[in-house]
């Protein structure tokens, strides 16, 4: 990891990002399990480092779009603890008013385009984001979540092949997780990195440590830079893995028990932890401090969002056109 | 509405090509986003619509690769971003490779926000059974109809098509506009064989055409037919010919499915006790099937005789000339329904 370079505000802002995702999801694994929350649930722990890095190195009107995997991007992204926890509980209070639930999270006033769970969906979306940037001269930024799925899916080549032709401000960030729901990806894939694929669209791809949040930061930062002076896109490969299951219930026993142990061990908060006390950037007390400020937000969130009504059931009928003659 | 003294005679595709140039100059947020749209020497688009058009806006006319699922996915992004995209596809039927920007994201990512943002995206589809086989003459106005989230416009003259076209740039929500090939108005090497004459003398002024209010285009007091795109004509046609029976048939053209003008619809029956619907897709979940059903629901009591729905068979289209006019609702189809009708 490098160091020197940051601040201890920034990194402890880092940590305090990712922790709040890892707890966030645990919290919400719990309450589905428990049967307490409704619908289906797809979660990132263990790929908290690619949500936080990506999104350290965005401005707040900078877009993102995401996946049916979307709460790490989210909360990485500025939205907030509450408006997503209401979401999930399906309560008006929540950021899509309930309409949408944990796959369709969203907040445009945060640079957060509602998620589309289906997978390769987002792709285009975020490279039309970018085309709209480059064609009022704003210099903004787009970015497109997606996981190692997508990748095969048809309409990857087509986003990624339209950005390169307008060079577009755009970065397609791959979160390789190893999986596409159970599948290995290097059963369906046949090159070594999903990177390699850049070079036919004449753009950079980078494979990069997914679990070091700064070593994404730093990537993220020369593709952003790239993009928002004119340079194009970027495709961003992060390694990391998905240490819970697929969605709900799902035991993940098609991960092998000696790659699950060894992805444990390189988990990116235990990681991070140590490189903050081995570069004496803070103390158990003060991770502590951040913890229980957001064990706090957390239940305080839990408490509103099951507090707040339920909708009116007829409100179903609403927002489905501004127009409605 | 005043009709003005600068008339001009244009066809559909001259309307349109009109409005979109007038909608790009009013709005720089317009722009035109498709296949072979914009090549210096090329087509303007399969039907001509948008020819020479990237001479006056060449930052705006963005020519595609063959890519329609981007094409749409791109049009979704930057819609949220504040832009008015105009997506075209050359066939209707190209829209299936679209399929998951239109059905999943343009139509519903409103929805899914809880109405926190809007999708001013406009859709252009030719559509049309016209010579080429299943896979370039489908109607696919129908298949969108279970489709919540998109509004769809059908229309029949150049009038109504420029209207149309101002109303759905300037809307905020997405409008699937369904262009018949057979009333474009091609010309030159794109024009169109058994083409129809849709033209009108446009007003030179900045009139819209609402979406969910149909026009009667012929008053009658025996029967209510309700068409759309060519087969409106071919009604008015028929309707000449019962006329000469002494049945006196009312012609009502939609103009859009989504909204749809229930109200009109309803006043005729009310009027005439008699409906017959034609239309050029398949009959199965058709428009027709649509109208009958909530006729029945809604307005039972108004009915004498029961409803007839003309359409395309269940079936592909089929290429054969011979075979493709029987598949296609003719002008004698459309009268004989009446007689059938007229009986009760």
């Amino acid at each position: 990891m490098s160091d020197g370079k940051y601040t201890t505000e920034f990194l402890l802002d880092l940590y305090r990002r990712m922790l709040t995702i890892r707890r966030f999801e645990e919290r919400v694994k719990y309450l589905f399990l428990e049967g307490i929350m409704p619908g289906t649930i797809h979660q990132c722990q263990g790929q908290e480092a690619c949500a936080v890095g990506v999104c350290a190195a965005l401005e707040k009107d900078d877009v993102i779009t995401s996946t049916h995997r979307p709460h790490g991007h989210c909360l990485a992204k500025g939205m907030t603890v509450k408006e997503m926890m209401a979401e999930l509980f399906g309560k008006v209070t929540g950021c899509c008013k309930g309409k949408g639930g944990s796959m369709h999270m969203g907040d445009m006033s945060k640079g957060v385009i509602p998620a589309i769970a289906i997978v390769g969906g987002n792709i285009p979306v975020a490279g039309g984001a970018a085309l709209a940037f480059k064609l009022s001269g704003q210099k903004r930024v787009a970015v497109s979540f997606m996981g190692d799925g997508a990748v095969n899916e048809g309409i990857f080549h087509e986003a990624l092949n339209m950005a390169a032709m307008w060079t577009l401000p755009v970065v397609f960030v791959v979160e390789n997780n190893l999986y596409g729901a159970s599948t290995p990806v290097g059963m369906v894939v046949r090159t070594k990195t999903i990177a390699e694929r850049a070079a036919i669209y004449k753009f950079p791809g980078v494979t990069v440590d997914g679990n070091d949040p700064l070593a994404v930061y730093e990537a993220m930062r020369v593709a952003v830079q790239r993009a928002r002076n004119g340079g194009g896109p970027t495709l961003l490969e992060l390694m990391t893995y998905r240490i819970t299951g697929h969605s709900r219930r799902d035991p993940a026993l098609y991960q092998p028990e000696d790659e699950r142990k060894k992805a444990l061990a390189s988990e990116p908060i235990g990681r991070f932890e140590k490189y903050l006390f081995q570069g004496r950037f803070s103390t158990q007390q003060r991770l502590d401090n951040i913890s229980k400020a957001v064990d706090t937000e957390i239940e305080d969130a839990v408490t509103a969002a099951m507090s707040a009504p339920e909708p009116n059931p007829e409100d179903a009928l609403k927002d489905l056109f501004v127009e409605t003659s | 509405m005043v009709e003005s003294l600068l008339m001009k005679k244009l066809s559909i595709v001259e309307a349109l090509r009109e409005g979109i140039r007038q909608e790009m100059i009013r709005d720089e947020r317009v722009f035109c986003i498709g296949e072979d749209i914009a090549i210096p020497g090329g087509w303007g688009g399969a039907f001509t619509v948008t020819l020479g058009m990237e001479e006056e806006f060449p930052e705006r006319m963005l020519n595609t690769p063959i890519s329609e699922a981007g094409i749409f996915g791109y049009a979704c992004g930057a819609a949220l971003m504040g832009m008015r995209p105009i997506a075209d596809v050359q066939y209707s039927d190209f829209l299936f490779c679209a399929m998951d920007q239109v059905a999943n994201n343009i139509a519903k990512l409103r929805y899914m926000s809880g109405g926190k943002l809007t999708m001013p995206v406009v859709l252009r589809a030719p559509v049309g059974v016209t010579g080429r086989g299943a896979q370039h003459s489908q109607c696919i106005e129908t298949f969108f109809l279970p489709v919540p989230g998109l509004k769809i416009a059908c229309p029949a003259t150049a009038y109504d098509a420029l209207g149309i076209l101002r109303t759905a740039v300037r809307c905020d929500d997405p409008v699937l506009i369904c262009e018949h090939k057979l009333l474009y108005g091609s010309k030159g090497a794109r024009k169109e064989s058994g083409a129809v004459d849709a033209s009108s003398d446009i007003p030179d002024e900045d009139y819209t055409v609402p979406l969910g209010k149909a026009v009667i285009r012929r008053e009658g007091k025996d029967v209510t037919i309700v068409a759309t795109l060519l087969m409106m004509h071919r009604s008015m046609q028929a309707a000449e010919v019962l006329a000469q029976e002494g049945i006196d048939a009312e012609v009502i053209d939609p103009r859009s499915l989504v909204p749809f003008d229930w109200e009109t619809v309803k006043a005729s029956v009310g009027k005439t006790g008699r409906v017959i619907t034609v239309e050029e897709s398949p009959k199965r979940n058709g428009i027709g099937a649509e109208i009958a059903a909530t006729l029945a629901e809604e307005a039972a009591e108004l009915l004498v005789a029961p409803i007839k729905r003309i359409a395309a068979p269940n079936t592909p289209a089929p290429f054969s000339p011979p075979m493709e006019k029987f598949y296609i609702p003719q002008v004698d189809n459309i009268v004989q329904a009446v007689r059938d009708v007229m009986a009760y």
